[in-house]
């Protein structure tokens, strides 16, 4: 599933010609899209339960920015470090408070807490973990929800819809994860490149990583892992010829926080 | 009965004008926040609970506290506190007004409330929390006007009445007990992960809902010609006692079984509120304030002279609510979101507007309660003249 | 002769002479006019005043690219006037809720389920499209403080 080869060649060097952040250069790989929406041309990706591996090892810096930027300009979601006014400009405190994160990074020490020790290996020392909402198939989140506005779907996508949500703010306190953000203000203002095919969130209301299920619906492989260019694997945990499994296969990996019982679906290889 | 809140001294009247008046300035900051949203608070990512929702924590307790005077009289014939019952229950109303204007205070949509019953989901604590609360408001606004009616007309209250008031006695119980679960059953949060939870909601509940009662007491025997009586605020007194002393208990419960264990993830929450934790202490003064004054407070309450002398009682009672309140509307958000599940701490504080609103609920309560006392007290003097 | 009237004890009385008067009449005529003046003070400023029935203009690019015969929403245009707000609520619970994006319109064409992509794709003249009726009519949906239009991608020349 995902990119082939030949796509995969034509993004790369299309990016490298032109010098595009991979976002436009997708665009360039997706004729038709509007013509696919009036056909509805769409062949959904599906899965039993959808699961996701980081491998750690492939993965610089550079490469999780752009899977960072990637997810933040195809779902909208703002910068509250860089506002479109510049009299909009917010305190370090204020933008810490307010920031909106889906995909984010963190030290091993905020990844895995209570998972260190005094001397740790200078490569992990430096790493810079990939964080986004763990898809968890025991989810706490959807258990406390109120109105079912965060709900785990079938293929083990845990959902928001925005419709419903009443910013009660259960489910915030609810994940051990930290990867819930909470619309305190109006977001459209930080957004400085708006993707005009997917909502922007009003406030009031709590988001998240949502496994990219809109692009899944029309087939495409979420925005952060075609930026990551391999370094994350998706693909369907129930099917043993998916790439994901090929790697849980053959690495060991660690989750975060296993020990809740939550059964996080984000696999770590380090 | 509602006529008598509308008549009374200039004194009534300046109270309901200030009271008023709060509500009204509370109530401007919140249209402010209704358009701008959430931020104007000081919450954030790392701490998406605050002010709000611990003084709805705080006022479930003292609303749950009414139970304390009705379970006496109604189950156990304590005829004495036939005077304080509807105090106790009017108490409750104002009390579980404030926790739902909190509630919807706090909500990010509060145009999408009714979707919680549209869409009710057993499986989650706050769907309960929000039915039990409307549920308990309506108990004690059906149970206390038909007692103080009854009471009036010089007639036994009617036998449905006494079945709610059955009812409401459980319930009473529940809906500190359902509030305790809102934080006891969230597996990221340690702090909050105790099963003495809703023992120590209970019992910080029965501590400060009574102690504020017997505050309203002495004011309601000072400024009006009825009283609700001596016995009565002593029996009130000594239920304090007990409570105030089982919260500490509890208080040390936690403390010994977080640091004898010596769990990092245990201890780190208690260390941030009563050490400090990498130079963020925002709150360590307000914590030992809290727990050495709730401690000394108990103790000294032990001491029957100590409640038999009015003002030392008022000025423990006060000592009580005071400390119970830092401890659960301020300590209890706090040590659950601080440090966050990443280990980072974030600290929190409330911003002005934040402050002005939750002032601007907390008037509109007293207000409730003060038209709602105005009507009960009016109706036992009447009687008793 | 004055009045008689059968009291309950069977006799016969006279009625008591009280004088007919308006008590506080000032102040309820007074009250009347505050109240009638506030309940008809959206009406008055507009008295007289001629508004233009709504014309939702057709005429967007993506739309002028197709044949006359394409020209077809994703319901007949009756429906679509009476029922779209119960179309678009219909597709958000399939789409979010169940996962279901596709649409098959009576016609037996495909559509995707989508406010920005399908409906705001083809309709992408918010302005004068949707705002039209909505003023008229004094709606405001909230779908757009969320949703985007496509108004001003295609007013900077964008492809669509």
């Amino acid at each position: 599933m995902g990119m082939d080869r030949r796509d995969f060649i034509k993004l790369a060097g299309l990016s490298t010609l032109l010098g595009l952040g991979s976002n436009s250069a997708l665009e360039l790989l997706r004729p038709g899209q509007a013509a696919a929406a009036l056909e509805g041309e769409a062949k959904p990706l599906t899965a039993k339960r959808w699961a996701m591996v980081v491998n750690m090892r492939q993965l610089d810096g550079e490469t999780a920015q752009k899977c960072i930027a990637a997810c933040d300009r195809v779902h909208n979601v703002p910068d509250f470090g860089n506002p479109i006014a510049p009299a909009m400009k917010l305190s370090a405190a204020d933008k810490a408070r307010w920031e909106i994160k889906w995909i984010w990074t963190a030290p091993y020490e905020n990844t895995f807490p209570g998972d260190t020790q005094e001397y740790v290996d200078e490569k992990v020392k430096d790493l810079k973990f990939l964080l986004l909402c763990n898809h968890c198939d025991n989810p706490p989140c959807v258990r406390v929800c109120p109105t079912k506005a965060t709900f785990r779907q079938e293929d083990g996508i845990v959902m928001m819809d925005m419709h419903r949500c009443i910013g009660c703010r259960f489910c915030m306190a609810a994940c051990p994860f930290g990867a819930r953000s909470f619309n305190w203000k109006d977001p459209r203002p930080y957004i400085k490149e708006v993707n005009p095919d997917y909502p922007t969130r009003e406030i009031g209301v709590v988001e998240k990583c949502l496994f990219c299920s809109e692009r899944l619906a029309i087939g495409l492989m979420p925005a952060c892992v075609v930026a990551s260019q391999g370094a994350l694997a998706f693909g369907d945990l129930r099917d043993p010829k998916s790439k994901v499994r090929e790697l849980l296969d053959a690495n060991f990996t660690i989750r975060r926080k296993p020990f809740l019982g939550t059964n996080p679906q984000v696999y770590y290889i380090v | 009965m509602l006529e008598n809140a509308f008549t009374g001294t200039k004194r009534y009247y300046g109270l309901i004008a200030i009271l008023s008046g709060l509500f009204a300035l509370g109530f401007l900051f919140y249209l402010k926040q209704l358009s701008t949203g959430l931020g104007i608070t000081g919450m954030g990512r790392d701490v998406s609970w605050g002010l709000y929702i611990a003084q709805f924590t705080y006022l479930v307790g003292v609303a749950a506290s009414a139970v304390m005077v009705v379970l006496p009289y109604y189950l156990h014939d304590y005829k004495a506190f036939g005077r304080v019952t509807i105090l106790g229950e009017f108490l409750a109303v104002a009390a579980v007004t404030m926790c739902v204007t909190f509630v919807l205070v706090d909500m990010g949509r509060p145009d999408r409330v009714l979707n919680v019953f549209k869409y009710p989901t057993p499986g989650s604590v706050m769907f309960w929390d929000i039915l039990v609360l409307n549920g308990y408001l309506l108990l004690n606004i059906l149970i206390g006007w038909n007692v103080l009616e009854c009471e009036r007309h010089d007639v036994p209250p009617p036998h449905w009445v006494k079945t709610l008031i059955y009812i409401s006695i459980p319930w009473a119980v529940s809906i500190h007990t359902v509030t305790a679960f809102l934080y006891a059953g969230l597996p990221g949060r340690s702090y909050w992960l105790t099963a003495l939870m809703a023992p120590r909601f209970l019992a910080s509940a029965f501590a400060a809902g009574p102690s504020l009662l017997v505050l309203l007491c002495l004011l309601v025997r000072k400024y009006t010609k009825f009283d609700p009586g001596r016995e009565q605020i002593q029996s009130l007194a000594k239920i304090i006692t007990y409570a105030t002393l089982i919260n500490v208990f509890f208080f040390f419960c936690e403390i010994f079984t977080v640091f004898y264990s010596q769990i990092p993830e245990e201890m780190i929450h208690f260390k941030y509120l009563f050490w400090g934790v990498d130079g963020f202490g925002r709150l360590v003064p307000l914590m030992w304030f809290s727990i050495v004054g709730m401690t000394l407070a108990g103790l000294l309450l032990v001491n029957p002279n100590n409640r038999r002398n009015e003002n030392t009682l008022a000025a423990l009672c006060g000592l009580v609510i005071i400390t119970t309140w830092i401890d659960k509307g301020l300590g209890l958000m706090t040590g659950g979101f601080v440090p966050n599940p990443l280990d980072k701490i974030t600290e929190y504080w409330p911003t002005l507007p934040e402050a002005l609103i939750a002032l601007g609920v907390w008037a509109l309560g007293f207000l409730v309660l003060t038209l709602l006392y105005k009507v009960a007290v009016s109706i036992k003097e009447e009687v008793r003249a | 002769m004055a009045d008689k009237y059968q009291n309950e004890f069977g006799g016969f009385a006279e009625k008591p002479k009280v004088p007919k008067k308006f008590y506080d009449l000032k102040y309820i005529l007074l009250g009347l006019v505050i109240f009638f003046g506030l309940v008809f003070s959206p009406i008055l400023p507009n008295l007289g005043k001629i508004v233009a029935a709504p014309s939702p203009n057709l005429d967007t690019p993506a739309i002028l690219k197709l044949a006359k015969k394409d020209r077809q929403c994703v319901m007949p245009t009756p429906y679509m006037r009476t029922y779209h707000m119960q179309l678009l609520i219909d597709w958000r619970e399939a789409a979010i809720r169940h996962g279901n994006r596709e649409f098959i319109s009576p016609t037996g064409k495909k559509f995707v389920a989508n406010l920005s992509d399908t409906c705001m794709g083809c309709h992408s003249n918010k302005s004068k499209f949707c705002d039209q009726c909505h003023n008229f009519a004094a709606v405001t949906p909230n779908c757009w403080g969320c949703h985007l239009d496509k108004e001003q991608k295609v007013a900077k020349g964008g492809a669509k």
